[in-house]
């Protein structure tokens, strides 16, 4: 069995102290320990910006790609070793922004994979502007006016959009946001999880007091059912000056992508790698 | 005079009326006869509409290329006779509906032509047929016309569709021998131009997307992904329907940027993967390209030019995106780009760049154009037993268990490292998009940036060092000295052909590796040369300003266009006779 300490670096994390990343490091490694996997058994993706920088913090098989493209990668993975337990995880300016379409398009799929995003409604690394999930009216660097636009709802559109796990933590509670990392793990199909992480340098709005005053469990109201796509769609249009709901909000059982190729079924595709050139006569019988 | 088999047969009409397809069944039907051919399609960027052509030049000989002049003429509407005129031989055919096209007013320009009106819609509406159906009455009728043996189609009609079943088969023959009788009962008259068989053969009429795709498959690509773009369509349609029995998985993704991740994402978990887009599709991959680049990732990307910028003519063909691919992406990194020049040198050298991804880890790119991709050429069978397989330096299991401190990254001679595989046990590091350390972890050390750049340039110096020379056809000595690269290849043959009979002799050399250039090669044959020439399909010269740079040399003169044509054999002739003054 792995202990949380094989999942060490000798890299100390560089995020500022008091940063929400340092929730989700915690919970993901433990949720990693507390499925017994060993650091050569699984792939991490990552994507571009303070998320992006725990690729140094974390003892995994790594990917650290381009800022919105961490999702893409993760599929090809999946294509290539369908045998290997894949994480993505990134920012909502690198999932929300940039790579939205891909976050898309593979709920679409719903390829069996777990996709974990760090979303502190402000971009940290390059120092304080406006990202997809800023409410109206926040003042940044770059909206010194205040916001125009509405922020994109995250998990509405992974409920619409195909995903078969969808669900909401909080870096403030790690013990909770654990739970949810090690459910989407063991989900099969696309596990999504959006993290309320507070920015404590650059989001003096959402912060770890605004959010405790807010968030509460869908797992402790009673008659929720995580089965009901519009009781869960609905959850996603709280209104966040009042409540904000955590926990699973919507399940699906259902084949993911990889369950649709016979190519698959033989095992992963890395598995079939040949030696020697393959027999094309066959092939060539269609072109006399 | 009766000249046998030698012609160029075209068919031209609206788009939807599949002429695609009939020019192809023309193709074989001529292969099968023994017959060398090669099928040149032009076609608008709609699916309805529009002027659509196929033409099937055929000869006893080995032909390479399209000829300007057309012998006979399949003329699905009045358009295709007014838009062709120009191109029509003296005493050339033309096959139209009775019905349908009037060509009384049509100005022939004091052409002699052979008027074959036929019942193409009459006779496909009563062999059962829909309006599609014309074209095998066309087919039946220009069987006729060249006093061919109508039963050589009704052998093909079988072969192409008896999975179709029989009803389908009888409405084929039916409307094929519904023209043929036609013309033998109303035009007794001969034809001046005669096929005949000469032996059977047992040869490929195959375009060099598929040839690609086939390369792939028997190097043993296991993940083809691709967003439809012209003029690289076609590989993602060959591999969807071929690829799925070798275990290849196929994916449409959402956009070529897509494409590009999930490729990489497939290369760096350990198979062999391959994507195809144009242009513009490439413009987006840029960046994933180099992310293979500085993840060391082995990747192989088809680039099949259209005439850019932009969307450009979608459905025409330049060779205009080669300084492009030599530079796509920000930095400096090994960029391999490999050209193939005809449907041989597409499937080998397809399989080869899996070889040099993985020996080399990096990116790769096979540059194709439209002409190349898309023109069918009567070839022998691929001889893939000749096709090797290396995936390079991937390191063990075994040898990992005794590794106490594995290195993706480690600093070697060759600038290449022992790769593992994510899943293998004491492998484990990050493929890391930042600069990096020997574990791949982020640093930004000057010393190790310096290291590190030196390492993964390291790799392209090898390659450089194993290139295999460029290959000059042609005799040692000659009046004129062609270089190009690409699609050139296969006017440049018939030109050369073309000019031995005229006492002219050429040589050619062809740069199949355009990066790394092969320096030393070029450089000799073009000191050497009495007279040289560059042949490229683009404005501003940008093979031959390789040359320059490389070589530090000039070249004599150059051929170039960029209307979206290929390049005719007769275009070169002509060059090469002003030179040879």
């Amino acid at each position: 069995m792995s202990v949380v300490k094989d999942f060490e670096t000798e890299h100390f994390p560089t995020w500022c102290p008091g940063c929400g990343n340092f929730g989700i490091w915690v919970s993901m490694k433990q949720a990693i320990v507390n499925l017994g996997y060993a650091p050569h058994e699984l792939v991490l993706v990552f994507g571009v910006g303070c998320s992006g920088n725990m690729s140094n913090f974390i003892n995994v098989y790594g990917f650290h790609g381009l800022h919105g493209r961490p999702v893409p990668v993760a599929e090809g993975i999946r294509a290539a070793n369908s045998g290997i337990k894949v994480l993505a995880t990134g920012g909502d300016g690198d999932g929300y922004g940039e790579g939205l379409g891909h976050f898309i398009h593979t709920m679409r799929g719903n390829w069996d994979m777990t996709y974990v995003v760090h979303n502190n409604q402000v971009y940290g690394l390059t120092t304080g502007q406006t990202s997809p999930t800023s409410m109206k009216g926040f003042q940044t660097k770059s909206t010194p006016s205040g916001v125009v636009e509405v922020p994109v709802n995250p998990l509405a559109l992974a409920i619409t959009s195909g995903a078969t796990f969808v669900a909401r933590g909080f870096a403030g509670d790690a013990k909770h946001l654990t739970s949810l990392i090690e459910q989407g793990m063991r989900h099969k199909g696309f596990s999504f999880i959006d993290v309320l992480q507070p920015c404590v340098t650059f989001n003096r709005l959402n912060t770890y007091q605004w959010f405790t005053e807010r968030v509460y469990k869908l797992e402790e109201k009673e008659g929720y059912d995580p089965k009901n796509k519009m009781m869960a769609l609905e959850k996603t249009f709280e209104d966040w000056n009042k409540n904000i709901p955590t926990g699973v909000f919507y399940l699906e059982d259902k084949p993911s992508y990889e369950d649709n190729f016979a190519q698959l079924s033989k095992g992963p595709l890395v598995k079939n790698r040949v030696d020697t050139q393959l027999d094309v006569s066959p092939l060539m019988e269609d072109f006399r | 005079m009766v000249t046998i088999n030698t012609l160029q047969w075209k068919i031209g009409g609206p788009a939807g009326l599949g002429i695609k397809t009939t020019g192809e069944m023309f193709a074989r039907l001529c292969m099968h006869a023994g017959l060398h051919v090669f099928g040149y399609t032009e076609y608008p960027s709609l699916i309805r509409g529009g002027h659509n052509t196929y033409q099937a030049y055929v000869s006893e000989k080995k032909i390479r290329a399209q000829v300007h002049l057309v012998d006979v003429l399949i003329a699905l509407n009045k358009e295709t006779i007014s838009l062709h005129l120009d191109e029509l031989a003296d005493q050339a055919a033309i096959i139209y509906d009775i019905d349908k096209v009037q060509v009384d007013d049509i100005d022939l320009k004091g052409k002699q032509l052979h008027f074959y009106p036929i019942p193409l819609t009459k006779c496909a509406k009563e062999s059962g047929g829909s309006d599609v159906m014309m074209n095998n009455v066309a087919l039946g009728a220009t069987l006729a016309v060249l006093d061919y043996d109508i039963a050589n189609l009704h052998a093909l009609i079988e072969e192409t569709f008896g999975k179709k079943g029989e009803k389908i088969v009888k409405i084929n023959k039916d409307s094929a021998h519904c023209g043929y009788d036609f013309v033998k009962r109303n035009f007794p008259q001969d034809f001046h131009i005669k096929l005949r068989s000469i032996g059977t053969s047992n040869r490929i009429l195959i375009a060099a997307n598929e040839a690609m795709g086939m390369g792939a498959i028997a190097a043993g690509c296991k993940f083809y992904v691709a967003y439809p773009m012209t003029p690289t369509s076609s590989i993602l349609h060959f591999m969807a329907e071929y690829g799925p029995k070798y275990g290849v998985l196929v994916r449409h993704a959402e956009d070529e940027i897509g494409v590009i991740n999930q490729a990489v994402g497939a290369g760096y978990a350990g198979v062999r993967v391959m994507c195809a887009t144009s242009g513009g599709g490439f413009s987006l991959m840029t960046e994933g390209y180099g992310l293979a680049a500085m993840t060391e990732t082995p990747v192989v990307i088809v680039e099949g030019q259209r005439p850019g910028p932009a969307t450009g003519l979608p459905t025409w063909t330049e060779q205009g995106d080669l300084r492009f691919v030599l530079h796509a992406h920000q930095g400096d990194f090994p960029r391999i780009v490999l050209a193939p020049g005809d449907t041989q040198e597409a499937f080998f050298l397809t399989a080869e760049a899996f070889n040099i991804a993985e020996r080399y880890q990096t990116p790769v790119i096979l540059l194709t154009d439209k002409h190349l991709g898309e023109s069918h050429e009567s070839t022998e069978p691929f001889e893939y037993t000749k096709i090797t397989i290396d995936h390079g330096e991937l390191i063990s299991d075994e040898t990992l268990t005794k590794e106490t401190d594995y290195k993706r990254y480690q600093f070697t001679d060759s600038g290449i490292s022992p790769r593992s595989l994510p899943g293998q046990a004491g492998g484990v590091y990050l493929a890391n998009s930042d600069e990096h350390d020997e574990h791949g972890d982020s640093v930004e050390g000057a010393d190790n940036r310096t290291r590190m750049v030196e390492k993964r340039m390291r790799k392209f110096t090898m390659l450089e060092k194993s290139l295999p020379k460029p290959t000059l056809y042609g005799p040692e000595s000659a009046d004129v000295t062609i270089l190009s690269f690409g699609s050139t290849k296969g006017a440049i043959f018939d030109a050369i052909d073309i000019l031995e009979q005229e006492k002219i002799p050429v040589n050619f050399l062809q740069v199949t590796f355009l990066s790394p250039f092969p320096t030393q090669a070029v450089k000799e044959v073009v000191t050497k040369a009495k007279k040289t020439l560059v042949v490229e399909g683009n404005y501003t010269g940008q093979f031959e300003s390789l040359i320059r740079e490389h070589c530090l040399t000039e070249v004599h003169e150059h051929l170039r266009r960029y209307d979206g044509r290929p390049f005719y054999a007769l275009d070169i002739v002509t060059k090469v006779k002003e030179m040879a003054k």
